[in-house]
């Protein structure tokens, strides 16, 4: 099921693997599959899968804070569909032979990533308006993409995730263009969040087509059909005018519009920052870990009790 | 309705709320952090429900105050909050949350029934559909109840740590306040002592059943809903830090 290139018939099953996903056909669990795109759709999935679960902590540190009840309702709903996806996206990746345990002992012990995004602090209440707006905008551009992708179960997963995704930006939005209206301290607010953000989200597409490792070989298996500077070009047209709007600014003094192509040019991301936080160096990375590593260790006996209670029941 | 009754009513309404908002707030706590992903959703889903019941009482309290959901919510001080202290003590372990919802999802029912039957229609008609979520929450929480107290020996002392704590705090649900005997009288609500008996039947024959002791003592001595613990104070204060920095804004 899963091929192997020392298999003599590797070559013909991989034609015609790749002839399937040419025709646009989906491959779903138990059909014949190179290792390679296995291991690459596991890595993907779970990655995905632990930043919606690691995603839960920067927002869900404010449920108790929202500043009225209809906001604190809303975010308590988000984070709860972040915890929902996460759930999806974890079965999705079961069907590719990946157990829950082991894709939790990846996370726990830094060997799988997670959205680098997470690894930044949420220091004001606006900053939900900006993860919602932007961060989940940025996720959504990336989720779209990935909704029409040749694996069957991740395909699926992204396209419900992808409605709902479709919500907790507009409702990110909303409070950013509310905020922007709003009192002087409001607006200061809202800028200081685009502030911070702005690059973050810039980094969440991933480096350069140029620098990215393992974009030919998912292009050509059709898990990804944009490049990663393709999506964050069009992140970027569709920010800067809108928050241009609202009277905010963006927080590159490099950007210019080019007249020629109708695209926005940012200035030069900083790299450095970005594989420092990939590499587990961010402002927040120890303390992500730690807040999960807490929570499975403090949730051991309950599993434990869970497991000897199905016994019992037999 | 006269002014006292409407009084009585609507303070009533307090209690209703003040019990849900704060539990829904110490429940939201867990989002993120509970012991398996599944219980993330689920529980969370709890505490939403639990901020919409405060946020239908708040809105038929409005209708007889005036007083805004939010401005009762976010600017009013700990000593004006009438929930019991039950829902205020801090999170420990999972037992002590879920053994704490199970009580008050108890309570809830056999409340709601009651209030189901009030002779005020938006009371009754709220308490009717309120009912109905509460069912679920049941179901969750007795469901937890059974597997950690028949679970493994930790899961049991646990259970009976959280239950020894949580008892005589859970009979503060039953006190009757002023405004109860006012309410009972005109058979708007029945007083909350008289759902004492069988909150007690159904919640110690599931508890015994699940291998729990059902404690005998009584400390801390049972007090009305005007009394709170210092813990109400930290928790409002970081409930309403945003709200309050920012008075004129809106959110």
């Amino acid at each position: 099921m899963y091929g192997q290139e020392t298999d003599p018939d590797y070559p013909t099953k991989l034609a015609e693997f790749e002839a399937r996903i040419a025709r646009g056909e989906k491959i779903e669990p138990g059909d014949w599959m190179p290792e390679r795109y296995r291991k690459q759709l596991v890595r993907m999935i779970s990655q995905h899968a632990h930043s919606e679960v690691v995603g839960m902590l920067p927002e869900g540190a404010w449920i108790t804070r929202a500043p009225n009840l209809r906001r604190k309702q809303v975010l308590l709903a988000k984070v709860q569909d972040e915890a929902g996806h996460g759930q999806y996206l974890y079965h999705a990746a079961e069907t590719l032979g990946a157990t829950r345990e082991e894709m939790l002992q990846a996370l726990l012990t830094g060997q799988a990533k997670y959205s680098s995004i997470f690894n930044y602090p949420t220091v004001t209440w606006s900053d939900m308006g900006a993860i919602g707006w932007l961060v989940d905008g940025a996720a959504i551009m990336n989720q779209t993409m990935l909704a029409q992708c040749s694996y069957g179960p991740y395909s699926r997963a992204m396209v419900r995730i992808c409605a709902e995704e479709g919500f907790h930006k507009k409702q990110g939005q909303e409070m950013i263009i509310q905020y922007a209206q709003g009192t002087p301290e409001q607006k200061a607010m809202a800028q200081d969040s685009i502030n911070r953000f702005w690059w973050p989200t810039l980094m969440m597409f991933g480096p350069h087509d140029s620098a990215s490792t393992n974009s030919d070989e998912l292009t050509r298996w059709g898990i990804k059909t944009k490049s990663n500077d393709q999506l964050r070009q069009e992140f970027v047209n569709e920010l800067v005018p809108l928050l241009h709007a609202l009277g905010l600014e963006v927080p590159d003094p490099d950007l210019r519009y080019d007249e020629e192509s109708g695209n926005w040019i940012s200035g030069e991301i900083n790299w450095n920052e970005f594989w420092q936080v990939v590499k587990g160096n961010g402002p927040m990375n120890a303390a992500r870990l730690q807040a999960r590593q807490e929570a499975h260790d403090n949730g051991r006996w309950v599993r434990e009790a869970l497991a000897a209670y199905a016994e019992r029941d037999v | 309705m006269n002014a006292h009754h409407q009084s009585a009513l609507a303070q009533k309404l307090l209690f209703l709320a003040d019990d849900e908002l704060i539990l829904a707030h110490r429940n939201s706590e867990w989002t993120g952090h509970g012991p398996i992903l599944e219980e993330d959703i689920a529980f969370t889903n709890i505490a939403l429900d639990e901020m919409g019941h405060a946020a239908t009482w708040h809105r038929l309290r409005q209708e007889l105050t005036g007083e805004e959901v939010d401005t009762a919510v976010f600017f009013r001080d700990p000593a004006a909050y009438r929930n019991v202290q039950l829902v205020e003590l801090p999170n420990s372990d999972w037992a002590f949350s879920m053994l704490r919802q199970y009580l008050f999802d108890v309570y809830e029912l056999v409340h709601l029934a009651q209030l189901a039957a009030s002779s005020y229609r938006p009371l009754a008609e709220a308490a009717a559909k309120i009912r109905i979520e509460e069912i679920y929450h049941l179901r969750h929480t007795a469901a937890w109840v059974t597997r950690l107290g028949l679970g493994t020996a930790e899961s049991n002392q646990r259970m009976q740590a959280a239950l020894d704590t949580h008892w005589p705090y859970a009979h503060q649900l039953f006190v009757e306040m002023p405004e109860d005997a006012v309410l009972a009288e005109m058979g708007t609500a029945v007083s909350p002592t008289s759902l004492l008996d069988e909150w007690q039947q159904i919640t110690t024959a599931h508890l015994t059943q699940a291998n729990l002791i059902i404690p005998t003592n009584h400390t801390p001595p049972t007090t009305d809903r005007a009394d709170h613990t210092d813990h109400l104070t930290s928790l409002l204060a970081e409930m309403q830090s945003v709200a309050r920095q920012y008075p004129t804004a809106v959110w």
